[in-house]
C-alpha cells in the first residue's frame, strides 16, 4: 500500500469514524468507540482494495451526502420537531453559501474586477466563513420568521416557497452582490495548501514528508473529511438540544399550540427558534457546499435540488428522528446518484422511441425519486427510522433517579 | 337588567376575590359573544359556570387564559390587570385551564405530558440544554418525580409511558387534570370536566377536584351542562346568559330561581312553569 493510497485510506477512514457512530443503533456503550474504529478499517480497507477511480467517487458521492444530512437535520429541527412545513430549504442553502464566499474570497482587483463583482471579500479563514454563514442565515430566517411564522402548514409552504425563490433571484439579479448571473469563482479551500507543491506555511518541516506525495487531486478525500466533522458536530448539537426539554417543547407546540400555550410556553417564540437553528444548520451545509465546488451560482440553490431532494430524505429517513434524517440523506443521494447511470444506460432506448427523447433522459431520475417519495408516503409513512415516543435522553433507563 | 356582582358583593362577602372579571365584550364577526360580562371568584371555592349553550362560558374562559384579547373589560387575577396578556404569562401568574375536549400532546408520553408543564425549566432554553446538561438532569429527575406523584395522586401510573393518543376519553380529562397539578396553580380553569366521563372516572374526578381543593387550596371554576355534578361540587354557582352574568347562588338557590329557568328553556315555558 502505497503512502498516497494510506494517506487517502486513513482520510476516509476518519469521514467514516464520524459518520458511522450516528448511524450505529443507540443504546450500547460502545456505539461510538466501535463506530470510529469500524469507520478507520472501513476506510483503510476500501482504500486497499477498490480501484482509484471509485474510490474518488466514493468520496464525492459521501461528501454530497453528508452535506444534504445537514440539510435534512436542520428541515428535521423545523418539521420533524416543530411541524414547519418549511419549502424554503435552498434559500437558506443559498444564503449560507453566498455568505461563506464572501465572507472568505479575496476581493477583485484590477482587470479581474471588471469581470467579477462581489459586494465585498474578506479574505478570512474558513472557520470564520462558515460561522458567519450560519450567523447570516440565522438573521435571515428570523427576518422571515416574524410575518411568515403567522402562518401554518401548506400556506407556510407557499410563503417559504416564495421566501426562497427571492433569494434566489436577488443573487441571480444583483450583480454588485455576489457577481449576479456570472459564477462566483475562487471560493477558498481549507487546508489545501497540504495539496500543492509548496505545503503550507504553518506545517512544521519535521511533517512535511507525511504531505508530500499528495496532490491536489486527492483534496477532495480531506475534505469530506471536513464535512463529515461538520455533521457529527452538528448531529451531536442538535441531537442534545432536541433530546432535553427544548426538544419536548417543540414537539408540544407541534402537537398542540393552544395546550402548550396554556402549559406556559412561548408558543411563537419556540416556534421561531426551531425555524432559526434549523436556517443556520442549513447555512452551514451551504457554506460547506460552496468550499466545495470552489464557483458557485444561483443555479445551483433550485428548489429541485436544494429543497425537495431534503424533503424525500427526511421522509424516507423518518421525520422526527435525527438518526433517520442522516440516513435518509444518504439513501436518497445514493438513489439519486445511482439513477444517473440508468438514466445514461436508458438513453438508446429512449433513442430508439423518438430521437428528442434521450436527451430528456436526465427526468427519469425525476420519475424514480418522486416515485420513491409515494411509495414513503404509502407504505411507510414514519419513515425508515421512525420517531421515538421518549423525547428527554434524561428519562433514559428503568428510572431516572 | 341583570345585577352585577359587585353590586352583589357588598352585602355578601368582602374578601377580594382571586378573579375578578369586569364588564367583558368580546365580538366574533357580527356576533357578540360577551356582552359585558362580569363575574367574581372567591379564593378558597369550587365554583360552577353554567348557562345555556351560546351563554359565552368558554369565549370567557378563553379571555380570562388569554386566548382572546377583549374588545373591552378587563380581567384581573389576586388583583393584577392580566388584560390581553399572552397566555404564557398567564399561565406564570397561577392560573391554569383545561379543554372541554382535551388537547393532548398526542406524540409525547403521558409521563413527557406532564413534564412538560413546569415553569423556568433551564432545558427549555437552546443554550442550557447544549452547555448545561448536568443541571438540566437534575431538574428533568426532580420533574420526574412530581410527575410520577402526580400520576400516584390520580391513580394514573400505570399509563406514564403510554402515547398520551392512547387514552380513552376519560383518561385524558384526568391528564388535564393531572397537568394543572404540575403547574401548582392558584385558580383553574376547568371547562366541562364531566363531558363523556363515565360514572366511576366521574366519581374519581368529583373526589379529586375537591381534594385539590382541601389540601391544596386550589380554587376552581368549573363550566359544567351536568347538573348532578355541579350539585354535588359547586358553591356557589354563577350563571351567564346572552353573554351577560345573570346571577349567582348555592346551587338550590340557581336551582330555584325563575330567571335561570327562563335563560334555559326561553321565556313562555319559564312563565306556564312558575
Amino acid at each position: 500500500m502505497s503512502q498516497v493510497l494510506f494517506l487517502k485510506g486513513l482520510m476516509l477512514g476518519i469521514a467514516l469514524a464520524f459518520l458511522l457512530p450516528i448511524l450505529l443503533p443507540p443504546g450500547p456503550r460502545w456505539r461510538v468507540p466501535g463506530g470510529i474504529l469500524l469507520g478507520l478499517a472501513a476506510g483503510l480497507g476500501i482504500a486497499a482494495s477498490v480501484p482509484p477511480g471509485y474510490l474518488s467517487y466514493l468520496v464525492g458521492f459521501l461528501t454530497m451526502a453528508s452535506l444534504y444530512g445537514l440539510l435534512a437535520l436542520g428541515l428535521n429541527t423545523q418539521w420533524g420537531y416543530t411541524g414547519h412545513l418549511n419549502f424554503g430549504v435552498a434559500g437558506f442553502f443559498a444564503v449560507g453559501a453566498f455568505t461563506s464566499a464572501l465572507v472568505t474570497i479575496e476581493a477583485p482587483s484590477g482587470l479581474a474586477a471588471q469581470y467579477t463583482q462581489v459586494l465585498f471579500g474578506l479574505e478570512m479563514p474558513f472557520l470564520v466563513g462558515v460561522l458567519a454563514a450560519a450567523l447570516v442565515s440565522g438573521v435571515v430566517a428570523l427576518i422571515v420568521a416574524v410575518p411568515v411564522l403567522r402562518l401554518r402548514l401548506d400556506f407556510l409552504a407557499i410563503a417559504t416557497i416564495g421566501v426562497a425563490e427571492i433569494i434566489r433571484l436577488v443573487f441571480q439579479n444583483e450583480r454588485w452582490l455576489a457577481n449576479g448571473p456570472q459564477p462566483l469563482r475562487g471560493i477558498p479551500q481549507p487546508g489545501r495548501c497540504l495539496f500543492e507543491s509548496r505545503p503550507c506555511e504553518w506545517l512544521p518541516d519535521s511533517l512535511a514528508w507525511v504531505v508530500e506525495p499528495l496532490s491536489t487531486r486527492d483534496y477532495t478525500a480531506f475534505y469530506l473529511m471536513v464535512v463529515a466533522a461538520f455533521l457529527a458536530l452538528g448531529y451531536a448539537l442538535i441531537e442534545r438540544a432536541c433530546r432535553s426539554p427544548w426538544g419536548r417543547m417543540l414537539r408540544a407546540v407541534r402537537d398542540e399550540e393552544a395546550s402548550a400555550a396554556m402549559n406556559g410556553k412561548n408558543v411563537p417564540f419556540a416556534r421561531i427558534q426551531a425555524f432559526v437553528v434549523g436556517a443556520m444548520v442549513m447555512g452551514v451545509a451551504g457554506a460547506l457546499y460552496a468550499h466545495y465546488t470552489v464557483a458557485i451560482d444561483y443555479s445551483h440553490f433550485h428548489a429541485l435540488f436544494g429543497t425537495f431532494l431534503v424533503w424525500i430524505m427526511l421522509m424516507l429517513g423518518g421525520s422526527g428522528n435525527h438518526r433517520g434524517a442522516i440516513l435518509g440523506a444518504i439513501l436518497v443521494w445514493g438513489v439519486w446518484a445511482g439513477t444517473a447511470f440508468l438514466a445514461n444506460a436508458l438513453e438508446p432506448v429512449l433513442a430508439a422511441i423518438h430521437p428528442e427523447l434521450p436527451g430528456r433522459a436526465q427526468y427519469v431520475r425525476w420519475l424514480l425519486v418522486s416515485l420513491l417519495l409515494a411509495a414513503v408516503v404509502l407504505f411507510r409513512p414514519q419513515g425508515l427510522l421512525p420517531e421515538e415516543m421518549r423525547v428527554s435522553n434524561y428519562l433514559r433507563g428503568p428510572r431516572g433517579r | 337588567m341583570a345585577t352585577t356582582p359587585s353590586d352583589a358583593s357588598d352585602t355578601a362577602d368582602t374578601t377580594r376575590p382571586l378573579l375578578e372579571v369586569s364588564r367583558l365584550i368580546m365580538d366574533f364577526g357580527g356576533l357578540r359573544a360577551l356582552d359585558g360580562a362580569s363575574l367574581d371568584v372567591r379564593p378558597g371555592t369550587i365554583t360552577g359556570l353554567i348557562g345555556p349553550n351560546g351563554a359565552g362560558k368558554t369565549t370567557l374562559f378563553n379571555v380570562v387564559a388569554g386566548v382572546y384579547e377583549p374588545r373591552a373589560g378587563r380581567v384581573y387575577l389576586d388583583g393584577d390587570d392580566i388584560t390581553g396578556l399572552p397566555p404564557h404569562r398567564i399561565f406564570a401568574r397561577g392560573l391554569c385551564r383545561t379543554f372541554q375536549i382535551p388537547r393532548e400532546h398526542a406524540s409525547l408520553s403521558v409521563l413527557e405530558n406532564l413534564m412538560l408543564v413546569p415553569r423556568h425549566q433551564a432545558g427549555e432554553s437552546f443554550l442550557t440544554s447544549l452547555l448545561r446538561p448536568g443541571r438540566v438532569r437534575e431538574e428533568e429527575q426532580a420533574h420526574r418525580r412530581h410527575a410520577e406523584e402526580v400520576l400516584a395522586f390520580l391513580d394514573l401510573s400505570h399509563l406514564a409511558q403510554e402515547y398520551a393518543r392512547n387514552l380513552s376519553g376519560g383518561q385524558k380529562k384526568l391528564l388535564e387534570l393531572a397537568r394543572t397539578l404540575m403547574a401548582e396553580p392558584k385558580l383553574v380553569l376547568l371547562d366541562e370536566p364531566g363531558a363523556g366521563v363515565n360514572p366511576t372516572l366521574m366519581g374519581r374526578l368529583v373526589e379529586n377536584i375537591e381534594r385539590l381543593n382541601r389540601e391544596r387550596d386550589i380554587t376552581f371554576l368549573i363550566i359544567e351542562h351536568d347538573m348532578d355534578l355541579i350539585m354535588r361540587l359547586c358553591d356557589p354557582v354563577i350563571v351567564m346568559s346572552e353573554g351577560r352574568y345573570l346571577m349567582e347562588g348555592s346551587p338550590a338557590e340557581v336551582r330555584r330561581d325563575p330567571r335561570v329557568l327562563e335563560a334555559y328553556l326561553g321565556g313562555q315555558y319559564a312563565a306556564a312553569g312558575g
